[in-house]
């Protein structure tokens, strides 16, 4: 009872629009929390791996749902301002396309709900998803992307090329990131504290030697790196059948354990990654993630995605494993929220997005001055030479 | 001579003390440390400074080195801080890249720089043009470094020379360390650098011993990156040189003295950035250039040094065109009579200077 009405003020304090809506929702009993039954994970070298269940509080799932819907809106809104020319070059979103994580949402957020601040991650250019939930704002990363001065990167980088702590980009190369995760790992090693790197590939990119490289390497060395595969099915146009000798991608680290997670399943991704990030802090080594998703779009924008799949196949994995909608139902249905609770953050959301989308519209694009800027780190200024000898920009570190 | 290598023999540590002692008894003691030794006083100095200063690279911990550059490091400093990897350059440079963005100060070697090739992506896509594409948010501290060049009887795919490729990236810093005062100094300002530094040692010169002065045998001895030094004072050509050739200008210069010739010798010590207000003060002074290198001469370091030159103050003070001695355009060749026409020789280099002088 005291925890019903903990929960209850918490809102009630929350809230600074008290619409009448609200007000309902404040006074309808949630549950605090519900435990969920989550799909067991496909072992390799491994006795035992995550649990079946799962216990997901109110609180948890509207952070989770929000920041779902953030993702998702904000790789939405990056498509449609791709297709009015607003952003420029490649845009990969999650959800395909442009890098965009549309279905991927539940990999970054579940990711980030089973480590900490403190810990490690890296991946390649389907990234902005990861730079959100790793701590920048709508408003960085879509300024970032449509290339003006208030972009995350100050407009040098692009939607391949965000950092923020703890957070390495976003890369271009697809597959040298990972050695790159290897070395973040072993400098939380060298460090002592605890930390792990989560070091994310494609499907694609999981045919790269220097991947191997690293697994060999990671593995020597016990180093604290959590080796995710996120397969969508698809590498570019290429299906994984006409990739990949070995399709078990979780397997592929042969020596180092590893699992097959439900990538459309946020509790599963979530309960994995806790159980991975245990393995690697106990010292035990590297160990390898699978998160099984997909990519409702084609690669990129420029990609309409249908040349090589049927259009059947993206219609039936949209209605039966879209990753938000498994949240909502199972928050609704086991009473930790209400269907207008939620609709309520899908409004917030939208105008989140929108405020965001006309700050990246507007916003100046990097004064011409700042061109040389960020050659050399701590350095004094020098000269950078332009299109001809007479064209001087200055370099400022 | 027995008695220096005796010395050299020993710990460090030791040997600089036996060093300074000695120079104090004596009026003018000549101080003879070898490339290798320099850079390794370099490395030992930094790491013990340091803690986020480690080595990793193949056969650098147990075996002490491939040309034992790192000799007695890892029994000084352990597993963790001098790390044997396996054959695996692109995987073990990507390593040393992340290690450097997450905070440490790696070294990473390449057995040699042709190795380097293998790994080229990481130094170039996930080092150099990090702290570019961050907007300045996240920098790349690491240092690679290892053999570069011309060996001897090595053949093509051993011996190629990479300061041009290395040299022309934006984000990378490249220095080229001709004796063991640049070897000593350059190292340690790679590694206390923020960004990422390529170090071009030479496998030829690394036991040969060179005139230490005072200042190079202090702990803080560092050579700024970025500057020139003008080995030999001359009036009538300015000689522009980096790396292992450096000495055969000097060779050119003295026979040519002779003759009353007098060449300005100039020692890069830095591919990039380059420090051409150096040469173009001294070519005002000379009006005659020749470069040097030990690479190819397509799109080489003496090509680009002949381009600013055309470009900047020093062109109207050229009473000739400017000359290049470079390699030959070929892969390396391996019977010793090909391979000593396929480097810059010392009499290549007078023919130059003569044919540049017109005499």
């Amino acid at each position: 009872m005291r925890k019903m009405l903990a929960a209850v003020s918490r809102v009630l304090s929350g809230a600074s629009q008290k619409s009448a809506s609200r007000v309902l929702v404040a006074s309808r009993n949630f549950a605090n929390d519900a435990t969920f039954e989550i799909k067991k994970c496909d072992l390799h070298r491994l006795e035992e791996g995550p649990p079946v269940t799962t216990v997901l509080t109110r609180e948890d799932g509207l952070k989770y749902y929000r920041m779902m819907q953030t993702v998702r809106r904000m790789e939405l809104k990056a498509d449609q301002l791709y297709k009015q020319k607003i952003i420029r070059g490649f845009c990969h979103l999650c959800d395909g396309q442009f890098l965009l994580p549309l279905t991927q949402e539940a990999c970054c957020v579940g990711l980030e709900a089973g480590i900490n601040p403190t810990d490690h991650l890296i991946t390649a250019y389907r990234a902005h998803g990861f730079t959100f939930t790793r701590g920048l704002s709508v408003r960085e990363i879509l300024a970032e992307l449509t290339g003006r001065k208030g972009g995350c990167a100050k407009g040098k980088g692009g939607s391949m090329h965000m950092y923020a702590k703890n957070f390495y980009g976003g890369n271009g190369i697809v597959g040298a990131q990972v050695p790159l995760g290897a070395g973040i790992a072993l400098a939380c090693k060298y460090n002592g504290k605890d930390e792990v790197c989560l070091t994310l590939y494609g499907d694609g990119a999981a045919n790269q030697g220097q991947i191997f490289e690293a697994y060999n390497m990671a593995a020597l060395w016990k180093l604290p790196c959590i080796f995710i595969c996120e397969n969508n099915r698809y590498g570019m146009g290429t299906s994984v059948e006409r990739a990949a000798a070995s399709t078990d991608y979780y397997k592929r680290g042969d020596f180092i354990p590893g699992l097959r997670v439900d990538g459309m399943d946020i509790l599963c991704v979530r309960e994995a990654t806790r159980f991975a990030a245990a393995y690697c802090r106990s010292g035990k080594g590297p160990i390898l993630m699978e998160l099984q998703t997909y990519r409702y779009h084609g690669h990129s924008m420029s990609d309409p995605g249908v040349s090589y799949r049927t259009r059947e196949e993206i219609q039936e994995v949209r209605s039966k494993s879209d990753p938000i909608m498994l949240l909502k139902d199972r928050m609704v249905n086991s009473n930790l929220a209400s269907v207008e609770e939620l609709k309520e953050i899908d409004v917030e959301v939208r105008k989140e997005i929108e405020d965001a989308a006309q700050f990246a519209t507007a916003d100046p694009e990097p004064p011409l001055e700042e061109l040389g800027y960020h050659i050399y780190s701590s350095d004094p200024p020098f000269e950078v030479r332009g299109a001809n000898q007479w064209i001087k920009f200055k370099s400022v570190s | 001579m027995a008695a220096v290598s005796g010395l050299v023999r020993r710990p460090l540590r030791e040997v600089s003390g036996l060093l300074k002692r000695r120079f104090h008894w004596t009026a003018r003691a000549a101080l003879q440390v070898t490339v290798r030794d320099a850079i390794n006083q370099g490395m030992d100095e930094e790491l013990e400074r340091d803690e986020k200063v480690f080595l990793l690279g193949e056969e650098v911990a147990q075996y002490d080195g491939a040309y034992k550059v790192s000799r007695g490091l890892w029994k000084k400093y352990g597993d963790k801080r001098i790390i044997d990897t396996p054959i695996s350059e692109m995987g073990f440079a990507g390593i040393a890249v992340g290690a450097a963005m997450a905070g440490l100060r790696p070294i990473c070697e390449f057995m040699t720089f042709n190795f380097s090739m293998q790994a080229i992506d990481q130094v170039i896509n996930s080092a150099a043009k990090t702290y570019y594409m961050s907007g300045g948010l996240q920098s790349v501290p690491i240092v690679f470094r290892g053999p570069n060049g011309a060996s001897a009887g090595v053949a093509a795919q051993h011996s190629q020379c990479f300061a041009a490729w290395y040299g022309h990236c934006p984000g990378l810093k490249v220095v080229s360390p001709w004796n063991s005062e640049d070897a000593k100094g350059l190292i340690k300002s790679a590694i206390r650098d923020n960004n990422p530094v390529v170090v071009l040692e030479n496998e030829l010169m690394y036991g040969v011993p060179f005139e230490f002065p005072p200042e190079a045998q202090s702990k803080d001895f560092l050579i700024p990156i970025g500057k020139a030094k003008i080995e030999r004072q001359g009036t009538h050509i300015t000689v522009v040189s980096h790396s292992r050739p450096v000495g055969h200008c000097l060779e050119a210069a003295a026979v040519l003295s002779k003759e009353g010739v007098e060449c300005e010798v100039i020692n890069m010590r830095t591919i990039r950035p380059m420090d051409m207000e150096t040469i173009e003060a001294s070519v005002m002074k000379t009006n005659h250039l020749v470069t040097v290198e030990g690479g190819w001469p397509q799109f080489g370091v003496g090509a680009e040094i002949c381009a600013r030159i055309m470009e900047g103050p020093a062109f109207n003070f050229l009473d000739a065109p400017a000359v290049r001695v470079t390699g030959a355009d070929v892969p390396m060749p391996y019977a010793k009579i090909l391979e000593d026409n396929s480097i810059p020789q010392v009499k290549d280099i007078i023919f130059a200077i003569k044919k540049t002088l017109n005499i």
